[in-house]
């Protein structure tokens, strides 16, 4: 397995009145390629901020990132550009579209600033938009998709120049239940095809996603689990019926 | 059963793969013995009539139907509305007297029950994805699937309950 996080000591504290908020603090994590992990914890925990760091969107107050083997914490801003458009996707519960590019366009725009030839782009563009079941809606505007469907767009956005890293935050805080159902599935089939995920939610169907929970307070992570493995098909069938007891 | 058998009468075998059908991924853990356990039971008292029903090719069975008290039974059973484990009282309980005796840090608790209810959401997810075809038995995991949501997110007020009751 390769590493593709690896923090220690991370921190992010900000003025407040008399002591800093530690927003993050010391955090140790190792994210090995291929995992999908959720991270929940109360509202203020700092379970966005840690993800804004991973994926670059702010810088350590201290600490050591290491992003695929590679020391990023004292990237300067243009070398976490580059370095997020090629190897971390982002899909926010805002889905920030651009209001002026069509649904397509959004898709390959990452694919064209890495210098991907605009035929290729347009192709993987579509190949992705088929994937997540939107391609009909290709040709419009941002304003004409559903909740659904622009989650669908940003994520194919994500996901254009295959990413090391996919960091979702809230993904489906803006979507309806059937929308949240359809987002679900695809992000399963992400896991199922060892994409490396970091899933910041406090939606329980999205957190259930990932193979390990990290539970986040006061900045800390305090509690890291695997989900996985444990009981057979048949024992968490008896389980759910309720037979077991 | 006593539905399946109003509907028409079944042979313990038929009626046994018919409870499975209905119930989906979860039929695999039904267990047999308990079908003609209960079968039996229910002829003592009056509620099904089993008919022995002679075959050339293979040892007599017994063919069950259900009597008029068994479907009086099943009407009423249709018709009663109590609901099972509405409140989890027992883990409100726990966190009660984890803070009262200073035995267990309550938040300590809630994490820990979390990582379980997650656990069998995962599983209850998985089973989804693997087997979206049956729509009845699917119902039933989706069933399983909601409440396990709205206990994890009640987990989430009694984790603000108490971590407002730390600081006071």
């Amino acid at each position: 397995m390769t590493t593709v996080i690896q923090a220690s000591g991370l921190s992010r504290h900000y003025p407040g009145d008399g002591s800093p908020v530690r927003a993050v603090d010391d955090v140790r994590l190792v994210i090995e390629r291929g995992e999908a992990v959720s991270v929940m914890g109360p509202s203020g925990c700092g379970r966005s901020t840690l993800l804004h760091l991973l994926g670059g969107l702010e810088r350590p107050s201290a600490g050591e990132l290491t992003l695929d083997g590679r020391r990023v914490d004292g990237l300067s801003e243009a070398a976490w550009a580059r370095l997020r458009r090629r190897s971390v996707g982002f899909v926010f519960q805002a889905f920030h579209l651009i209001d002026e590019l069509s649904a397509v366009e959004n898709v390959e725009l990452p694919a064209l600033l890495v210098g991907t030839p605009p035929q290729a782009a347009r192709r993987r563009a579509m190949e992705l938009l088929e994937r997540l079941d939107v391609a009909d809606r290709a040709a419009h505007l941002p304003a004409r998709l559903s909740g659904g469907q622009s989650q669908r767009v940003a994520l194919a956005r994500a996901l254009v120049n295959e990413p090391l890293l996919v960091l979702t935050d809230e993904p489906t805080g803006n979507l309806d239940s059937h929308a949240t159902g359809e987002l679900l599935k695809i992000l399963a089939g992400l896991r199922e095809a060892h994409q490396t995920l970091l899933l910041v939610t406090h939606d329980p169907r999205v957190a259930a996603i990932a193979d390990r929970l990290l539970s986040m307070r006061d900045g800390a992570i305090v509690d890291d689990t695997r989900l996985d493995g444990g009981l057979s098909r048949q024992a968490a069938l008896a389980q759910i019926a309720g037979w077991d007891a | 059963m006593l539905a399946l058998l109003a509907k028409e009468p079944a042979h313990g075998y038929e009626l046994r793969h018919r409870l499975a059908r209905a119930l989906g991924p979860l039929g695999e853990v039904l267990n047999p013995g308990q079908v003609y356990v209960t079968l039996s039971r229910m002829e003592r008292a009056g509620l099904v009539r089993g008919d022995q029903v002679e075959q050339s090719a293979a040892p007599d069975k017994k063919v069950y139907e259900a009597t008029p008290a068994g479907r009086d039974h099943l009407a009423a059973w249709l018709a009663d509305s109590s609901w099972p484990k509405v409140a989890p009282a027992e883990f409100h309980l726990k966190l009660v007297a984890a803070a009262a005796t200073g035995l267990a840090d309550p938040s300590a608790l809630i994490d820990l029950q979390r990582r379980e209810l997650l656990r069998r959401l995962r599983k209850v997810q998985r089973l989804v994805e693997e087997d979206p075809g049956d729509l009845d038995g699917m119902l039933l995991l989706e069933g399983t699937a909601l409440r396990l949501q709205a206990d994890v997110r009640w987990l989430e007020a009694c984790e603000r309950r108490w971590r407002a009751g730390d600081k006071q």
